[in-house]
């Protein structure tokens, strides 16, 4: 295994698209790192940027400390699980399996050893002579993280591996993914979209937009401090309420922006911001209220609520915005003030 | 459909079948029928059935030379076309490279271009590669007009693949030849197939360049061949219909055999963008 440092690593497209701008980023011996974003906002791109699938305009790339920044991918040494798994139709899952070990010329019984050790510990022996298409979408799934594993490389590269599966197979093979990392201690790189996914994964989160991290942190701070205003709405669900910090109260500068999770937000005590209930949407263990604030041009505030204290939609009832749960920002930049 | 409509369908449909299929019919009849009843008033069977045109065709004219004549060049150029188009259509459907557009169209005019422009040139051309009358003097020709047709075919088979699979082969530590043997050629067998028979079948029935580049019996192919069969007085016209049903029997049984796989290459990228 070995650590990767990106240093001012950036991807300009042809078309003058920036993929990627300009990324510093060192991701340890072991680590599992996870890159995530909304859709677009070059996660991706930089994960392929790592595999050398693509070629960075500007900065360069290490990999166990030496430059790999015009390495072809075959000369990196690294494995990728690719979101549609990108498993060769045309073979067995055996086959599938050593590729890589015939391609680096590694002799048979040393592979077949190792394949039948990954498909034990994936649990996938019995389907070793099956084609791909005749495997469930789970057992495809291990089988793409298999054909990584096999091969010890020096980190993985998974993109997406989980968002083609079922929501209570993903959960399990998150899981499952967690304590392959603690065993393998594998520098991995991850990437995804779901948020939750990231806070479960990751020993630090990378958040991304418009091809620019903005925050990298232990997922925990990145859900406790965000950096700016994006970080704070897109890390968390539901998200962030953002509303201007004169109308909460909160001592800031002209202009700051007032954050609050809808998880510290509290109905009914008089003392409060007047509001009217405009939604209720029952989640089980609680209930998501949509609220519109009377104050003149406030934004809704989105409030998650114990089944027993639900309102009534069309009531009016006061909003409790505890100050030591606030996170105030630079209503310019967005930047944390707070 | 109404019932009417399919009706008129399927005797739309067998109107147009037998159109296609009697004139080969009547070849296989005609050339099973004796010399000296092949112009009376016609009959659907012939009877008696005679070999004669057969015999004639194998024992006086030794018809076996022109079949190993076009076997050997259709197989050359189907040998020395699928390869280089399989390359270049790899690299046109994958590769970014500048002029890609400009280097597909330029293929598509050399296969559009009048055959009969560059028989002059091409004349010379292998008259002083002393090519004429050779086996090569031909492939070489007709690789270049092949071989466009098998780019186009290919490029659109490779493009329907998934680069990702490429990508994983590459990552598993393939180079791109390599990924390009094991993972893309096995998965676009279809298409290849598909190429190397339509290249085989324009060598098989190509006339104009043979015919202008063999000099003797010893290299002509089957169709200069046949149309050199008619003698000053007379058209000998039972052997030239035997020597048509053995020419075309190979590859009628080469595309029923391959059918479905032509069809699936011809209509590739057709559908499912």
């Amino acid at each position: 295994m070995a650590a990767i440092r990106l240093e001012g690593v950036a991807k300009t497209y042809p078309g003058g698209h920036v993929a990627v701008r300009d990324i510093d980023l060192a991701i340890d011996d072991g680590e599992c790192l996870v890159l995530v974003g909304p859709s677009g906002c070059g996660k991706s791109t930089l994960l392929r940027l790592i595999a050398g699938l693509e070629t960075p305009t500007a900065g360069r790339m290490l990999i166990g400390g030496s430059d790999v920044t015009l390495l072809p991918p075959q000369a990196r040494d690294l494995a990728m699980v690719f979101q549609s798994y990108a498993l060769y139709p045309h073979m067995s899952v055996r086959e599938n399996l050593a590729y890589g070990l015939k391609v680096r010329r590694v002799d048979r019984a040393t592979a077949s050893v190792r394949v039948a050790e990954v498909a034990e510990a994936l649990g996938i022996t019995d389907v070793l002579d099956r084609r791909p298409a005749a495997l469930s979408g789970g057992q495809r799934q291990r089988v793409a993280l298999g054909r990584a594993m096999v091969r010890q490389p020096r980190a993985f590269l998974l993109d997406e591996p989980l968002s083609n599966l079922d929501p209570a197979l993903r959960a399990q093979a998150r899981a499952e993914l967690r304590r392959l990392h603690g065993r393998l201690a594998a520098t991995i790189v991850y990437v995804t979209h779901d948020q939750e996914e990231a806070m479960t994964l990751g020993g630090r989160v990378a958040v991304m937009r418009t091809g620019a991290i903005e925050q990298v942190a232990p997922p925990l701070e990145v859900y406790t401090t965000p950096a700016n205003t994006f970080v704070a709405r897109f890390i968390g669900a539901p998200p962030m309420n953002l509303l201007p910090a004169a109308l909460v109260g909160v001592g800031a500068p002209p202009g700051a922006v007032a954050g609050i999770r809808p998880q510290d937000v509290a109905l009914g005590a008089a003392d409060g911001l007047r509001a009217t209930v405009e939604l209720v949407e029952p989640r089980g263990h609680d209930h998501l209220v949509h609220l519109r604030l009377d104050a003149v041009g406030a934004p809704p505030v989105l409030a998650t609520i114990a089944a027993a204290a639900v309102p009534l939609v069309g009531a009016g009832t006061f909003v409790t915005i505890p100050h030591a749960r606030l996170h105030v920002f630079d209503g310019a930049t967005g930047f944390r003030l707070a | 459909m109404t019932s009417i409509g399919a009706r008129t369908a399927i005797i739309a449909g067998v109107v147009l079948l037998s159109a296609l299929v009697f004139p080969l019919y009547w070849m296989i009849a005609a050339s099973v029928t004796p010399e000296s009843r092949l112009f009376e008033s016609p009959s659907l069977l012939p009877r008696p059935l005679s070999f004669e045109h057969y015999r004639a065709l194998f024992a006086e004219r030794d018809f076996l030379i022109p079949v190993r004549n076009s076997l050997v060049v259709a197989s050359m150029t189907t040998v020395v076309t699928v390869p280089i188009a399989a390359l270049c259509a790899y690299a046109v459907a994958r590769l970014r490279f500048r002029g890609r557009g400009v280097l597909l169209a330029l293929m598509l005019a050399v296969s559009m271009f009048p055959q009969i422009s560059i028989v002059p040139p091409l004349y010379l051309m292998l008259r002083e590669l002393n090519l004429l009358d050779t086996f090569p003097g031909l492939v070489l020709p007709y690789v270049t007009f092949s071989a466009p047709l098998a780019v186009w075919l290919l490029t659109a088979f490779f493009r329907q693949l998934s680069p990702e699979l490429e990508e994983a082969a590459m990552l598993d530590g393939a180079s791109r030849v390599r990924a390009l043997w094991d993972v893309v050629l096995p998965l676009a067998a279809p298409g290849v197939a598909t190429a190397a028979i339509l290249t085989f079948l324009y060598c098989w029935n190509e006339f104009l360049f043979a015919l202008s580049f063999t000099l003797g019996p010893d290299r002509y192919t089957v169709p200069v061949a046949v149309t050199l069969f008619r003698g000053r007085y007379q058209v000998p016209w039972g052997q030239v219909l035997a020597a048509t049903v053995v020419a075309t029997v190979p590859v009628a049984l080469l595309v029923l055999t391959c059918q479905r796989r032509i069809i699936a290459g011809l209509t590739a990228g057709a559908s499912k963008g």
